[in-house]
């Protein structure tokens, strides 16, 4: 049945056969197409071309040697160290939500998923206050830390913090609806043929949700390592200690340093169109997986 | 308790003497502009630090507006020494954290202030508008750039500048208001701090005049649009100081005291006058700079924040506090 559907899809799908009726005249077409290339070049490629071009005014040369600076290499230390615990913690965080949103019913249930969604709602600034105000030397715990001596707002932990309310709901938000779809069934099945709980997890589970996952997994770094409002609050700008990348542009150009602001910018951009491709590939494989 | 001290401080330089070289790290909290003035200062205190006591010191800088770099440091960002656009910014830390005492501008020479500055205009090449003094900013169709006074330490300072022009010339508080009523009508944007006002007037090109930092005309003058803009003396200007000083609890926690002490003493020495000059920083003793660059230094008459407006606890109350003048007439407009 599946099969003679999608056989069908493709068909109808084919221009040569397609019924008059389905067919949009060809200036609408063009015209739809044209707005649509047009946006994109003006709203997306165009900042991008920008970046690259500012970056390399004044010659390859210059652009090589803003790399040469080592408040530079740190930030993107930084910027790959954050990313690479905000992740992981997303990733485990994620999986439990959307495994308990969606195969479970219990009360309070709607309560988690308005909270999952909370840092998509709250503006990148307020999540960093929020972290100033919690842990910052007059925030609940500020004096209990000050004792003992641990530094959390504008230090390292501080800006992971932030990092990862921030990206919190990407995982989650990306499984969820696709672990509803899927629905129990397998499971079931699985549990009534014996197998225990991690059994069911990594057996059946996790194949199902593999390719939304990584899909999750993709945006989480891409935000994790582009974030700019909250980690500039909690950051305290510490050169080459507490400064990510995207910190490290704005430094850079406040201080008329704009070729290296720009191949800064230019770094982060490169990391992002890594992501991109990335998810590109995912989204490839698994339709040709499920094609 | 003195004798106490006493014994701490020969165990301390016992202990001193005994251990051998050690790392320090400093983390300075500053304002906008200051950024180029300590790059070159760090590294020669570092040199000159090393070559006295063999120690290694590494300096950490942060830098954006002095009101938020204050808020930063009450909340929390261990500074051992923070150097900020007025005194106002830095009482509030001590009132808020109690981490050094109230009396701290008594602590170095000249308010704590190793360097001054002034406010002046900026202009485009050739001055079309043929600005010359504060009543030309309040003609209309005059674009006046500033950034904003409750968050920038420069724009407090242009903002009583003009205050203090009016008062003189026209010989009242009531005028003087006036005067800063129609000169902030004439102000398209309030850039957070000093560096984005800059910005928006050099590289975005807005605005005819731009209220700026004597220092941070220069460096706009000569570094980044050579032969396309002109500074504009006024006939009378404020006398900025931008005050320092250590952060006691925190640098002591860190056991940073006396680096921290010896750092900020450094920009009272030859040295550090002569590379404050050097980034258009006026040096308050100007024999140690390079001649050629206290040349560059119009003479401006100046008049300062104590006897003009009663300090700067009085100056923040009347005009900048919540419901002060900058509100009344900025929110009227």
């Amino acid at each position: 049945m599946a099969s003679a559907l999608s056989n069908l899809q493709r068909t109808v799908s084919a221009p040569v056969v397609r019924p008059r009726a389905l067919r949009d005249p060809l200036w609408l077409r063009l015209t739809l197409m044209g707005v649509a290339f047009l946006f994109l070049a003006s709203f997306l490629l165009l900042p991008l071309v920008s970046v690259f071009a500012e970056a390399l005014r004044r010659g390859v040369g210059a652009y090589l040697e803003s790399f040469n600076d080592p408040d530079g290499w740190h930030a993107l230390r930084l910027t790959l160290l954050t990313a690479a615990i905000a992740v992981p913690a997303n990733l485990v965080f994620g999986v439990a939500a959307a495994w308990a949103v969606a195969k479970f019913e219990f009360p309070g249930k709607s309560l988690l998923i308005t909270l999952i969604d909370l840092p998509f709602a709250v503006s990148p600034v307020i999540s960093g206050l929020i972290y100033v105000l919690v842990f910052g030397a007059h925030g609940w715990f500020g004096p209990w830390l000050s004792e003992h001596d641990i530094r959390i707002v504008f230090a390292v932990p501080g800006i992971v913090l932030a990092t990862i309310f921030v990206t919190f709901p990407f995982v989650a938000r990306e499984l969820i609806p696709l672990m509803q779809a899927q629905g129990k069934d397998e499971e079931y099945a699985a549990v009534t043929l014996g197998a225990n709980g991690w059994q069911t997890f990594f057996r059946v589970t996790l194949p199902n949700i593999k390719w939304g996952l990584f899909y999750g997994v993709i945006l989480c770094n891409a935000r994790a390592m582009g974030e700019f409002g909250a980690v500039s609050v909690v950051s305290g700008h510490i050169r080459g200690e507490t400064n990510t990348l995207p910190l490290h542009v704005e430094i850079l150009y406040n201080e008329y340093q704009f070729v290296g602001a720009f191949a800064a910018a230019s770094l982060l951009a490169l990391l992002a169109i890594v992501t991109l491709v990335l998810k590109s590939a995912v989204e490839w494989a698994h339709a040709r997986r499920h094609g | 308790m003195k004798l106490k001290t006493i014994t701490t401080l020969l165990a301390a330089t016992a202990l001193a003497a005994v251990a051998s070289a050690k790392n320090y790290e400093l983390l300075n909290v500053s304002y906008d502009p200051t950024r180029e003035l300590y790059v070159e200062f760090n590294k020669s205190f570092a040199e000159h630090y090393k070559a006295e006591t063999g120690d290694t010191v590494t300096i950490r800088q942060s830098h954006g507006g002095a009101g938020k770099q204050a808020r930063a440091v009450i909340d929390g960002l261990a500074a051992d020494v923070v150097t900020l656009a007025l005194a106002y910014d830095i009482d509030a830390i001590a009132e808020k954290t109690g981490k050094f005492p109230a009396d701290w501008q008594k602590r170095l020479p000249n308010a704590s202030s190793p360097y001054t500055s002034t406010i002046v205009f900026l202009v485009r090449k050739g001055n079309p508008l043929g600005v010359k003094d504060w009543d030309d900013l309040v003609k209309p169709g005059v674009g006046v750039i500033t950034p904003n006074p409750k968050t920038s330490g420069g724009a407090r300072w242009n903002y009583l500048a003009a205050w203090a022009y009016a008062k003189n010339k026209y010989g009242s508080d009531d005028a003087a208001r006036d005067f800063v009523t129609k000169l902030f009508k004439n102000v398209p944007v309030l850039d957070s701090g000093a560096r984005g006002a800059t910005t928006t007037f050099v590289q975005r090109g807005i605005g005819d005049v731009f209220l700026s930092w004597e220092n941070e005309a220069f460096l706009a003058l000569n570094e980044l649009g050579k032969g396309e803009f002109e500074i504009i003396v006024p006939s009378l200007s404020i006398l900025a100081q931008p005050p320092v000083t250590v952060v006691d609890a925190n640098a002591k926690k860190k056991g940073n005291l006396a680096v921290a002490q010896a750092y900020l003493e450094y920009l009272y020495s030859p040295d550090g006058q002569r590379i404050a000059a050097k980034h258009y920083y006026r040096p308050i003793h100007p024999e140690h700079a390079d001649p050629a660059d206290v040349a560059r230094f119009p003479e401006v008459k100046l008049v300062n924040i104590d006897d003009e407006f009663g300090g700067w606890q009085k100056a923040q109350k009347t005009h900048f506090a919540d419901g002060g003048t900058f509100d009344q007439i900025y929110l009227k407009k």
